[in-house]
């Protein structure tokens, strides 16, 4: 049985920058990854569908247009409905300091933000995913 | 011979370089030639290659004085939160030496979703003003003289109903639509490819836009008709061929739909319009824009017989590269923004706006957009660039480079003339791809550390998370609610289902110009989602392939 781990790359809402999500989902995959790369305009319970179906270890969010602090908490509830409790989900895009510490307390495992390398990313997911 | 001459002694010199490596080694990942010399124009002929600014092949600028007559327009893109916010954020603009207006839309507006919509959750007023019908675009131009200024408008599957809404303010200011100026953005085939704020298929979506140019050159004849997008293309990823190549691949389809569809090809290709970025690499981005009218210009005269010199003309508006501002030590921007300024400047654009040092962050305050600004004033009053047209013409390296990114340029477009034109290309996700890889590589080159950005991968500093970010009010969603709600309280409803029901006849009729009827529903309060909606009842839904 493959035992990689799966990780959805996703992009809740209206938001069209899909560059971030697009090279991050390959570096996970040059990484060893097993990744399942969404596509733009996706609502929060579609993500969640999708993780689901697919049985992932990681949802990893990317939002560039100031949506998160409503969407991300959204994905992570609506994971928590589904009975994915185990799934690590992280988060990414232009998103100021001062929303990190409550995307956090909503469940958002971490939170990369721009210049960040795909190194730190592929990183922390091997060191935190359940 | 003076060209055997240079030869011998360019060896010679190349010779004595290499011989010192040991002891002055060059940087390594240098692209560009070590020098450039007349050896690297072979064949080089001025007439045919250059000519006189205002002439084809257009190398040298699209007016014969370029800014020594007047400097380009400082046009600023901003909108965020509610139209009257906004709207004070424009006339502070105005009032600074802004000299055109550049309208933001937030993405609800952009993807012809009401405010209320359950799509709009979260999204409302944040990237752009959150506009839902004709009484917030009269609130968003309140008491700015239409007849006066010149606005441009980023957006693309909902262009013709926001362009509606603008002819419907001007008339209630007395001003006629044959008097605005301004530009839509209108270029669908890039939302497809790179941006993603597309609607409907592409079937209806072309049919849109040759409406609109039909429309808009008997009854709005001064109005830029389309803006051509590269920006997006770039930010997404691209090179600077790629940029200009995919572009100018979607400009040819948008000239063979109009064509198709019966008009002359001189009638309207005199209101197209580009947009292109101006990225880090100075002198590139200068060749770019220079190759790009080459290109355009051959393209117009010797594939579609454009007789008109307006019609061969690629007049362009530019951006700065937002990909390349950094949220690390973020006033290194003003200088990245400043540098940028100078290629956009060298390379003659008509239009410009400057990004805000804290746009990696958020959106801009006041202060920072000010910076912006008065950045693009200090190039043209005080730098000496604006005093020449086309100052780097005839420099050795920039006219290489620019042979060469015309060279890759007309590659592209062949590999996609093959591939059945743009719309083809992407809808293989050739396009995509291209872009895509670009993009992998560029991170990578940084990850390696090929590719230096300050601040990023070298010289960083221990920072505090910055201050004084500007944040959209939470509240911009139930405002917005509440204004729907009172406006379908108020407005005549009997007329606004019976304007959307001609519409929706319309839609299914493709000899129907749908302008008027737009403007008819658009008159009678229908709000901006219930327009799309008919017609997205009619023409469904465009869904995107994604591949890694």
């Amino acid at each position: 049985m493959d035992k990689r781990i799966r990780v959805l790359v996703a992009k809740p809402g209206l938001d069209g920058h899909d560059r971030g999500a697009k090279v991050v989902a390959r570096a996970l995959r040059d990484a060893g990854f097993e990744v399942i790369y969404t596509g733009i305009r996706l609502t929060p319970e579609q993500i969640a569908e999708s993780a689901l179906q697919e049985d992932v270890n990681v949802v990893a969010l990317s939002l560039l247009s100031g949506a998160h602090n409503t969407l991300f908490p959204k994905v992570v509830e609506l994971l928590k409905a589904k009975g994915m409790t185990d799934v690590l989900t992280v988060g990414g895009g232009v998103i100021p300091d001062s929303d990190i510490p409550g995307l956090k307390a909503a469940g958002i495992a971490e939170v990369f933000t721009p210049g960040t390398p795909t190194t730190a990313i592929v990183d922390y997911i091997n060191a935190n995913v359940k | 011979m003076a060209n055997e001459t240079l030869k011998a002694g360019f060896e010679a010199y190349t010779a004595g370089v290499v011989a010192k490596f040991d002891k002055n080694p060059e940087r390594g990942n240098l692209e560009p030639n070590r020098l450039y010399t007349p050896l690297d124009l072979e064949g080089f002929d001025y007439e045919r290659d250059l000519g006189l600014p205002g002439q084809y092949p257009f190398t040298r600028g699209v007016q014969p004085t370029m800014y020594r007559g007047r400097f380009w327009t400082m046009r600023m893109y901003a909108g965020f939160s509610t139209a009257e916010e906004s709207n004070k954020r424009y006339r502070y603009l105005l009032a600074n030496g802004g000299s055109g207006l550049s309208c933001a839309f937030d993405l609800p507006t952009q993807i012809g979703y009401d405010s209320t919509d359950a799509m709009a959750e979260g999204e409302v007023g944040k990237v752009g003003v959150a506009i839902d019908s004709l009484a917030d675009m009269e609130i968003l131009f309140d008491q700015i003289d239409l007849s006066k200024v010149s606005t441009s408008m980023t957006i693309n599957a909902p262009a013709s109903v926001l362009l509606c809404m603008y002819i419907a303010v001007a008339e209630k200011q007395g001003v006629a639509a044959d008097q605005l100026r301004g530009t839509i953005q209108n270029d669908i085939l890039k939302e497809y490819a790179a941006r993603g704020t597309y609607i409907f298929p592409p079937k209806p979506s072309m049919r849109l836009i040759t409406n609109i140019f039909e429309y808009c050159s008997k009854n709005v004849p001064k109005w830029n008709t389309i803006s051509i997008s590269g920006y997006h293309i770039r930010e997404a990823g691209s090179t600077a061929s790629q940029e200009i190549a995919f572009t100018i691949a979607d400009g040819i389809a948008y000239v063979e739909a109009a064509v198709k569809a019966g008009m002359d090809v001189d009638d309207f290709a005199g209101r197209l319009s580009f947009f292109w970025n101006a990225h880090n690499n100075v002198l590139e981005e200068v060749a770019k824009f220079r190759a790009s009218r080459r290109v355009w210009a051959k393209v117009m005269k010797e594939r579609f017989g454009a007789k008109k010199a307006k019609s061969q003309m690629l007049r362009v508006h530019t951006q700065t590269a937002g990909s390349m501002l950094t949220a690390q030590q973020p006033n290194n921007n003003i200088v990245r923004v400043a540098l940028q300024t100078a290629a956009a400047v060298m390379g003659g654009t008509q239009s410009l706006h400057t990004n805000s040092k804290d746009e990696a962050l958020a959106l801009p305050t006041e202060e920072s957009v000010t910076i912006a600004l008065r950045t693009q004033q200090i190039v043209a009053c005080e730098s000496g660039l604006a005093d020449t047209v086309d100052p780097l013409g005839g420099s050795y390296y920039v006219e290489a480079l620019t042979n060469k990114i015309e060279a890759e340029a007309w590659d592209y477009i062949k590999k996609i003339d093959e591939l059945g034109g743009a719309p083809e290309a992407i809808a293989k996700g050739y396009i995509q791809k291209e872009i895509q890889d670009s993009a992998y590589k560029w991170q990578m080159d940084i990850e390696k550390g090929n590719k230096i950005i300050v601040g990023v991968n070298k010289y960083q500093t221990k920072e505090e998370p910055p201050k004084n970010l500007l944040r959209v009010d939470g509240s911009v969603g139930e405002m917005q609610a509440k204004k729907i709600a009172a406006l379908k309280a108020k407005r005549d409803n009997a007329k606004v289902a019976e304007t959307l029901a001609a519409l929706k006849v319309a839609c299914g009729d493709d000899s129907v110009n749908l302008m008027p009827l737009i403007l008819e529903a658009v008159r009678a309060y229908a709000t901006e989602g219930e327009i799309c909606g008919v017609m997205r009842e009619v023409f469904g839904e465009y869904k995107s392939h994604v591949a890694l």
